[in-house]
């Protein structure tokens, strides 16, 4: 259940035209096509569509973890700059991520109090004395429902992929960036863990206002934690607006295509519209 | 990293290539501490067989032993046959006038004093044909040349320069090896120059084996080196250091290896120089390698979370794709150790290996064994140990790598 649109803060990020092409010639791809978008402090979007669609490429975009071959990105009202290492450093301070895959997004050969040091490091907390570490550690462990005591001196691989990604939400929580973009977190854990990691995610939203970005392919999901909802066809938006209208009221056929596909506890599915 | 070492000596693979290798290590590092010999120093003059090698000038100077056995009648059990005997005691029935109960085969002794008293060519044998006449004189001559103990003399030049008598040894007199100042047990014999074989063996495993080291290291570094840079930095620097790659990759890497070692004098060429140049031409498959597994670790997630952690370029590098990678490039290096050595092998065989005044190697060995005939002249063991030794070290380095690869690709057990 979406919670009543809520006020909007100012924008955070507002993309122009953002194009991304891949290859060249022959091979030349066009992932992402003049899309724009605008996602405001405090926000929650939620960008659905299938397989292939480009909603991953996107957030890589944002995340400049790849360059964007045409348009302009402008976050904070400016034209991000992540040309040095130095702006790029200080850019990621601002916006962080949850990947898919929790058995992959880990370095097997680093124990987990490297991975949670390092961000306590990243936010200036390099002075701070070994008794504070440990604390901000073990808060940050606890709101995840994790004991810091049972980790520590673990490798990532003695965890299960629920605990894993829950890990993930901690180093967010010691971070506390302005923006997250949750590249479908809960695709690979069960749903038991699914509705924990959600909630997490919400309550950390409410804590530090922090807007999330959800890419997924779940329009369920998309509909219970999400403000704004952008549907994607083939590298380009087909719908978006607030939750409600979008997934209650929608207009566009791929949309109405994406809802009948969800699987219905009761009455028979409606497989008629899949083509 | 610890598991997987305890798994690899549980390995069997691994383990018997591990010991073997070890085994091969502990002689060549021991061995030449232990040994009485150096291996560059000549001892004998040719190709001695395996065993003990007194110099006939040595045995001059040292003083002869009669001992106390049978000589006479041991030499004659050496040449005659037991027809010979039959003729002789034909002979002695017939003509020397002895009752046949006397004569004692067995007794070689007191049969040879029959015949020695007896005998006598200018019987007139009557009833013997002139050739069994001829047959039974010529027998009793080997006889007497076999009986011979006269003294064998020694000579050497005087103050003046002429040859004169330095001493004589008596033919029955025998030499301890032992108390031969200068007698040499050579447990596998000498080379062409007379270097102890097995000295010089183990000191050419030592060389080798850190020729092969040297050069699997300089070229596992400088393949790992190109392939991260070229995999992780993709773009322009991807295209240049692959372009690189692929000129080494297809030119014979031999070819540039004997073009490098001629254009370097053969007084500079130490094992050194010589590791250095193979290092230097055997890299590009392992940059290629390196290069393709980093490329699909470099869209990684974990990677992607290290650089949002605002990781430098070179800690992402050591910490996030080399660990990864680690396990194939310490195979790689196993195998280069072992090709390292076999190029040393056939560079020496051209003639092209270390400086061979001052250094030996198995490829030297086998160059000198071949150059002085070796082989023709039935000398073995100038040969046979040295293939053995390359065969048995690349064997075991390979046996290693394979039992690692089914540590770390599980896939690969049988």
């Amino acid at each position: 259940m979406a919670e009543m649109a809520r006020e909007l803060g100012k924008s955070v990020l507002k993309g122009e035209n953002i194009t991304k092409v891949f290859g060249y010639g022959k091979t030349r791809t066009e992932a992402v096509k003049k899309v724009n978008f605008d996602f405001h402090e405090g926000e929650v979007i939620s960008i659905v569509g299938e397989s292939g669609s480009g909603k991953t490429t996107i957030a890589r975009m944002i995340l400049g973890l790849i360059t964007i071959t045409e348009g302009t990105l402008l976050f904070n009202g400016q034209p991000r700059d992540i040309s040095s290492g130095k702006k790029r450093k200080e850019y990621w301070k601002n916006i962080q991520a949850v990947f898919q895959d929790p058995f992959s997004s880990f370095n097997m050969f680093n124990k987990i109090d490297d991975l949670l040091l390092d961000c306590i490091n990243m936010t200036g907390g390099k002075h701070k004395s070994d008794k504070e570490k440990f604390d901000m550690m073990t808060e940050a462990c606890s709101f995840v429902n994790l004991k810091y005591a049972e980790l520590t001196n673990k490798y990532p691989f003695e965890l299960s992929g629920g605990q894993m990604q829950r890990l993930m939400i901690a180093r967010i929580f010691l971070l506390k960036p302005k923006i997250l973009i949750a590249d479908e977190p809960t695709s690979m854990v069960d749903a038991c863990s699914r509705a924990t990691i959600l909630d997490m995610l919400m309550k950390l939203r409410d804590e530090i206002g922090m807007t999330i970005i959800f890419i997924t392919h779940d329009i369920g999901l998309a509909y219970y934690v999400s403000d704004s909802v952008y549907i994607m066809e083939h590298g380009a938006f087909v719908e978006a607006g607030p939750a409600e209208d979008v997934i209650i009221h929608p207009k566009a056929d791929y949309t109405k295509r994406l809802i009948s596909d969800v699987p219905k506890i009761y009455g028979e599915w409606d497989l008629s519209t899949v083509g | 990293m610890l598991r997987q070492i305890k798994e690899a000596f549980r390995n069997p693979k691994f383990l018997v290539g591990f010991i073997l290798f070890v085994l091969l290590l502990l002689m060549a590092i021991f061995y030449p501490m232990i040994s009485m010999y150096e291996p560059l120093t000549y001892y004998a003059t040719s190709f001695e067989k395996p065993g003990t090698y007194v110099n006939i000038l040595d045995i001059a100077n040292s003083e002869g032993v009669k001992l106390n056995v049978d000589t006479a009648a041991g030499r004659l059990d050496s040449v005659l046959t037991d027809d010979q005997k039959e003729t002789m005691k034909d002979w002695l029935v017939r003509f020397g006038g002895v009752e046949e109960s006397a004569i004692d085969l067995e007794d070689s002794e007191s049969f040879l004093k029959l015949w020695q008293d007896n005998y006598d060519s200018k019987n007139p044998q009557k009833g013997l044909r002139t050739a069994d006449k001829k047959a039974v004189a010529r027998l009793d001559k080997q006889l007497t040349t076999a009986l011979n103990s006269d003294s064998i003399d020694i000579a050497g030049k005087n103050e003046e320069g002429e040859l004169e008598v330095v001493k004589s040894i008596p033919g029955d007199h025998f030499i301890n090896a032992g108390s031969v100042g200068n007698s040499y047990t050579f447990p596998l014999g000498t080379d062409n120059f007379g270097a102890d074989v097995l000295t010089k063996l183990t000191s050419s495993i030592r060389v080798s084996l850190r020729i092969g080291l040297v050069a699997g290291l300089i070229g596992t570094a400088i393949g790992l080196t190109i392939g991260l840079l070229a995999g992780f930095l993709g773009g322009w620097v991807d295209n240049f250091l692959t372009f690189v790659t692929n000129i080494f990759t297809v030119i014979p890497s031999f070819v540039i290896l004997v073009l490098i070692s001629n254009a370097v004098s053969a007084s500079a060429r130490g094992a050194t120089m010589v590791s250095v140049i193979i290092g230097l031409t055997s890299w590009p498959w392992t940059a290629r390698s390196v290069r393709s597994q980093v490329l699909s670790l470099r869209g990684r997630d974990h990677v992607n979370l290290s650089k949002l952690s605002g990781h430098s370029m070179p800690r992402i590098i050591l910490q996030d794709i080399l660990p990864y990678v680690a396990s194939y490039v310490v195979m790689a290096m196993i195998l280069q150790i072992s090709s390292g050595i076999l190029a040393e092998a056939q560079l020496s065989m051209l003639g092209l290996g270390p400086n061979t005044s001052t250094t030996t190697t198995l490829g030297i060995m086998m160059n000198w064994a071949q150059q002085y005939s070796a082989m023709q002249s039935n000398s073995w063991w100038a040969f046979v140990p040295v293939v053995i030794s390359i065969t048995l070290i690349t064997f075991s380095l390979n046996l290693m790598n394979t039992g690692l690869d089914q540590v770390f690709n599980p896939q690969l057990r049988d």
